[in-house]
């Protein structure tokens, strides 16, 4: 097994500040507009983005969910494992809203689907879009593209793109590892 | 660990407490979702259960199928009053012709002690026990651990007395498994004629002043008395019965500690609770009822993902 890094600590918060600035672009005072992050890794990015969305682009108030998808996903028992559930913390309704999606790692697209059929259990949105840090192309099982990605990435199928966060695991550093 | 250390849930006896907690911990998601306007997840779509009664219930029936369709499995339902067992047929003649049409977990409830196990050695599917006998009834041993640490934060370390027939309750055996390892401190009271002769051998301590036993406990699960089952006379009246092991507002104001009052149902009031104390704040009851539908989603996904 072989890692390299694939964004810095720099470089990440780089790229935050520019989906930052593009959320804001569309989304202006964020009055009709909601961030959802998807659990448990996408929460992360939601909330370093909404971080910085406050305090340094002055936005006063966003609401920020964070949707568990578990119980939605399309492998329950095709797999060894038995799925374990995360929080859902969604204090909204997201009915007639904008809805923003955010997830680490665009993969295959099938957790971007299963968050789309748990979306409706609070709502019917206007808008739905995709936020995702890491856009690994050439790997989609389903018709998903994100609105904003942080970096595209040519991974191959064995590879596992790894995203590390400072709050979590001590240090803000996204890998590529070779399995 | 992330999944249960079972394939069927016959018994409390048979969990570890690493599995109550992974059930409470699921449970906590179910209760997120049973409290959103949709509530429904779609995660058994492929599969079906058999809920079968040999006996009456309304309420655990109710809950588990609401249970089954809150997570998106096809239900059946069996009730043995409308059946071929009338005419003869045996249990596992039953349950094979149930399971012949590609059912994949069954949810039992019978008047044999032990029918689950005897069950789960001879068929080939998930088996939930409802209630065998006079045996064990885990669904509500959990919601009642489940409600307890919801109300009081933790069951580790606190004290629970359970009031009424000990001898003829699965409610009983099954919380009293539960509750020991939880590390809860249990006090069983009741009638000596209602206490079984060895129930000191699971780690409880038997007391028959009711008061006492109040004084001591911070929760009080008061058992229903079962007039079906009592086929002899147990006590001399339903009125002695109230008078000596019947909770009421003025008992419980007189007590040192509010403590917390729970019961299974059906209740008789009046008998083993008054009116005031069942709709008082005290009492969790219609929140053991509501954790009752989180409980069962999380046994029945955890049970379900086993299925191969």
């Amino acid at each position: 097994m072989s890692q390299k890094v694939l964004l810095s600590a720099t470089e990440i918060s780089i790229i935050l500040h520019r989906l930052a600035c593009q959320l804001l672009e569309n989304h202006l005072d964020f009055k009709n507009t909601v961030l959802i992050g998807i659990q448990p890794r996408g929460s992360f990015v939601a909330e370093r983005l909404t971080t910085i969305l406050k305090e340094e682009y002055g936005v006063k108030h966003i609401d920020l969910g964070f949707l568990d998808i578990t119980f939605y996903r399309d492998d329950f028992r095709r797999g060894d494992k038995t799925l374990e559930a995360t929080k859902t913390k969604i204090d909204f309704l997201v009915e007639d809203k904008n809805v923003v999606l955010i997830d680490d790692v665009l993969y295959t697209g099938r957790s971007i689907n299963a968050a789309l059929t748990a979306l409706q259990s609070f709502g019917r949105p206007k808008e739905v879009e995709l936020l995702t840090l890491i856009d690994r192309r050439f790997s989609r099982h389903l018709p998903i593209q994100p609105n904003y990605r942080g970096r595209q990435v040519d991974a191959i199928n064995h590879e596992k793109v790894k995203v590390l966060w400072k709050e979590n695991d001590g240090k803000d550093v996204i890998y590529l590892i070779d399995r | 660990m992330s999944e249960l250390s079972v394939k069927h849930l016959l018994g409390i006896k048979y969990l570890n407490e690493k599995d109550i907690q992974l059930i409470f911990e699921t449970a906590d998601h179910f209760k997120e979702v049973i409290n959103r306007s949709i509530k429904k997840v779609p995660s058994l779509r492929d599969i079906t259960i058999a809920n079968v009664f040999f006996e009456n219930s309304t309420r655990t029936k109710l809950s588990f199928e609401l249970a089954e369709k809150r997570l998106s499995a096809d239900v059946i339902n069996f009730s043995a009053g409308q059946s071929s067992v009338k005419k003869g047929e045996t249990l596992i003649d039953t349950v094979n012709n149930i399971l012949a049409m590609k059912v994949d977990m069954l949810v039992m409830r019978h008047p044999n002690p032990g029918a689950g196990i005897f069950l789960s050695k001879h068929v080939n599917a998930a088996i939930i026990n409802a209630g065998d006998g006079a045996h064990e009834h885990p669904t509500q041993a959990l919601l009642d651990s489940y409600s307890i640490r919801e109300k009081l934060g933790d069951v580790a370390g606190k004290n629970v007395v359970i009031v009424g027939d000990i001898l003829h309750s699965r409610v009983a055996l099954s919380n009293i498994f539960a509750l020991k390892l939880q590390g809860a401190n249990v006090k069983v009271c009741g009638p000596k004629t209602l206490l079984p002769k060895h129930i000191a051998s699971l780690g409880v301590e038997v007391e028959t002043n009711l008061r006492k036993a109040l004084n001591w406990c911070d929760v009080a699960n008061m058992l229903r008395i079962q007039n079906e089952r009592l086929d002899i006379s147990y006590f001399p009246s339903t009125r002695e019965y109230t008078q000596q092991f019947g909770v009421n507002k003025a008992l419980l104001n007189s007590l040192d500690k509010e403590i917390v009052i729970m019961h299974p149902g059906p209740i008789n009031r009046g008998v083993e609770i008054t009116s005031d104390v069942a709709d008082s704040k005290q009492s969790i009851i219609l929140n053991q009822v509501e954790n009752g539908v989180a409980i069962r989603m999380a046994v029945i996904y955890l049970l379900a993902s086993k299925i191969k």
